[in-house]
């Protein structure tokens, strides 16, 4: 290999990594920006819900059969399972050390996790039985 | 040693702690909660009986607390969205305040309402 060619294949994985970790950070704040709103309206809803009573019934009525509100939980959960991996990535990789490729896999496998259960959660409460 | 320290004993210092083990923490309790609101397709007494479950001194004091926890969040990021997106203003050096504030404002909101 030729010495241009050999700074080209070391140069090439920082290089990637970078644009990789630019992305990460474009999109926590995307998803950060969006939560805010998200975070705010569900603050607001909960502390209208328990002054108003909390019960299953209360609960259910608000949001079955609500497509807004079913459309909402869609978004925050997306945000959500954008925004928590990443953070959690971030905490793993300047506490614990924790820097290979496998904390890449774990974090995208919470990141699905979360988007599966977390609209699953919401479908719930949107077609729930009485 | 003692550097290490006066560089963190600062508010800024402080508000990312709490930013990080917030974050930590909430993710922590996403699981449940995902889980307690799944529990709906088993219909309303279910929600119920996990409402009563909830009654406890105990948990409804983990309930403030998660309110402030995730009110910080909120705030906290909204202080660095501001002073990294922003231009550079005087008034940003009180957002720290204001955050702290709001989130304990929120907790309080809510430990009145319960």
């Amino acid at each position: 290999m030729s010495g241009a060619a050999q700074e080209r294949v070391v140069a090439s994985a920082p290089g990637a990594s970078a644009i990789a970790e630019t992305w990460l950070w474009i999109a926590q704040r995307a998803s950060a920006a969006l939560l805010a709103l998200c975070v705010l309206v569900h603050l607001v809803t909960i502390i209208y819900a328990v002054r108003h009573g909390l019960s299953g019934e209360a609960i259910l009525a608000r949001t079955r059969g609500n497509a807004a509100a079913l459309a909402f939980y869609a978004a925050y959960v997306l945000a959500i399972a954008v925004h928590a991996p990443i953070g959690l990535r971030t905490l793993c990789q300047e506490w614990l050390g924790w820097r290979s490729a496998s904390l890449n896999w774990l974090v995208a496998a919470i990141a699905v996790a979360l988007f599966a259960f977390g609209l699953r959660a919401g479908w719930a409460v949107f077609v729930a039985p009485a | 040693m003692k550097n290490d320290l006066r560089a963190r004993n600062h508010p800024s210092w402080w508000a990312f702690l709490v930013h990080r083990l917030s974050g930590l923490a909430l993710s922590l309790f996403l699981p449940f909660h995902f889980w307690a609101l799944g529990q709906a397709f088993q219909g309303e007494a279910r929600l119920d009986t996990l409402l009563r479950w909830t009654e406890q001194p105990l948990v409804k004091f983990a309930e403030v607390l998660l309110i402030v926890l995730l009110a910080a969040h909120l705030s906290g990021g909204l202080r660095l969205l501001a002073l990294e997106f922003l231009p550079w203003r005087g008034w940003q050096k009180s957002l720290l305040a204001w955050a702290a504030g709001l989130a304990l404002a929120a907790g309080l909101a809510f430990a009145l309402a319960l």
